[in-house]
């Protein structure tokens, strides 16, 4: 159960200490925040730093507000922190509701929002929603700021957008129109411990094209493009809605692994998309099932 | 490199000297001397390793004991200095348990759920308690008794009418 690692430890208390850090010796640091996919990825010897540098004691990190029509969701946010905002629930209830899918309770204390797209596992739950409500991923460096589009930060398997010497501050997710409707489905073998099998966000604005996006099912998180522009030219009736399913297999690329098999997952991504596509609907329509309330 | 930390384990001041890759989970066994918390699965999937970070459930085997400098842990030996506390008396007397070896998990667990939701329905219990593994019992004496330590707590606690 050790890790076998020499590994330096820092813990500054600013950005401008955290960014002089990593200036020093950038390329094999691991940034640590709730530290539940940084841990076992040390003891399973999938990375292997010379140091840490804990970004907990950094003020500011931790800021979760409504800023300028968006929510600033800081890198330190946890899952749980998202579940008990009620500006998150008043204005964003789909993240709570995926919050609260996340892993257990212990997991949710701990991992963070950021985080969790920085590890970027093809199964990372707040991917695809974040994907669908359009995030943009904020980062510092000592050559300044910069902004990345959610659309553009997964590169593949556990692989970002994310520069060496680069820190990810906060995301900023632009709060959608009110009257929209969002859902998060999820399907996993077990409750408190299993990682998705497949999962789909949906996020509807009056009046403007679909954003839908899948996770588990291709090597990064993925956006629907052939189903969002066809929902959004011939609407959300059944009869579209059946065409939309139709296409799922054209959209995701799902393998085979422990957790479950290709053909499953495809079979499922259709269920789950009807459903979340119904959920989203109903609650635009204000008549939808409650966040949180289980759609698989 | 050795680094010096300061933490609270069920009130008694520690200072221990760790290195960065020291597992929390751990140091209290090892070091401190708590052999509630058990390595099981040793990737935060079961929860047997739960202690109380700040009051908050976390999995030890997921945190670094550098991590903690600073903050307040409790563990089942923490809880029970002035004897049990009514859910534990409701898990003895529901035989919630039977080998034991999720219980110290299950226990803080189900502490946390009740001080953030003192009356949480069936179903809240069994969402909180999701990420506890009891190879045992099928989980029905262990819900029962959060159940009715709820209501207990309810009722010594109901207003005068």
């Amino acid at each position: 159960m050790t890790i076998s690692l020499d590994l330096a430890y820092h813990a500054p208390a600013s950005l401008d200490e955290t960014l002089e850090i990593l200036s020093e010796q950038a390329g094999r640091t691991v940034l640590l925040a709730g530290g539940t996919d940084v841990v076992p990825s040390l003891r399973d010897d999938l990375i292997s730093p010379n140091r840490i540098v804990d970004l907990k004691r950094v003020e500011g990190l931790g800021d979760l507000a409504v800023i300028d029509g968006a929510l600033h969701v800081g890198c330190l946010v946890t899952f749980s922190d998202l579940i008990g905002s009620p500006a998150v629930h008043a204005r964003l209830p789909v993240l709570a509701e995926m919050a609260g899918m996340v892993a257990s309770v212990g997991i949710r204390n701990r991992a963070t929002l950021v985080g969790n797209i920085c590890s970027a596992v093809p199964s990372c739950d707040a991917g695809p929603l974040l994907l669908a409500l359009g995030a943009r991923v904020h980062l510092v460096s000592r050559e300044g700021v910069r902004t990345v589009d959610v659309d553009d930060w997964f590169e593949g398997p556990r692989r970002t957008a994310i520069r060496s010497g680069e820190v990810v501050t906060h995301v900023t997710i632009p709060l959608p129109a009110s009257g929209h409707g969002a859902a998060y489905a999820r399907l996993s073998r077990t409750r408190g411990e299993d990682l998705a099998q497949a999962c789909v966000a949906v996020v509807l604005e009056p009046g403007d094209r679909p954003r839908i996006a899948f996770g588990a099912v291709a090597p990064t998180p993925v956006r629907a493009r052939r189903i969002e522009a066809l929902l959004h030219a011939q609407g959300l009736d059944a009869g579209a809605i059946d065409a939309a399913v139709g296409l799922v297999a054209e959209e995701v690329a799902p393998i085979t692994d422990v957790r479950a098999t290709r053909r499953y997952r495809l079979a499922m991504c259709e269920v789950m998309l009807r459903r979340a596509v119904t959920a989203a609907a109903g609650r635009a329509a204000g008549d939808g099932p409650v966040h949180g309330t289980p759609l698989m | 490199m050795g680094h010096a930390v300061a933490l609270k384990v069920n009130g008694e001041s520690w200072s221990l000297e760790v290195e960065p890759a020291e597992l929390l989970l751990e140091v209290l066994r090892s070091r401190v001397g708590i052999k509630s918390p058990k390595p099981g699965c040793e990737r935060g999937d079961c929860g047997s390793c739960t202690v109380l970070l700040d009051g908050r459930s976390v999995r030890s085997c997921l945190v670094l004991a550098v991590e903690v400098d600073g903050h307040e842990l409790t563990t089942v030996e923490g809880l029970g200095i002035d004897g049990l506390t009514e859910l534990q008396q409701r898990m003895v007397e529901l035989s919630s348990f039977q080998c034991g070896y999720c219980a110290p998990g299950i226990v803080l667990t189900a502490t946390e759920l009740l001080a953030v939701n003192p009356r949480p329905e069936r179903h809240e219990v069994q969402a909180a308690m999701s990420g506890n593994l009891c190879r045992c019992t099928g989980y029905a004496p262990i819900i029962d008794a959060v159940l009715t330590a709820a209501a207990t707590a309810a009722a010594t606690t109901a207003p005068e009418v």
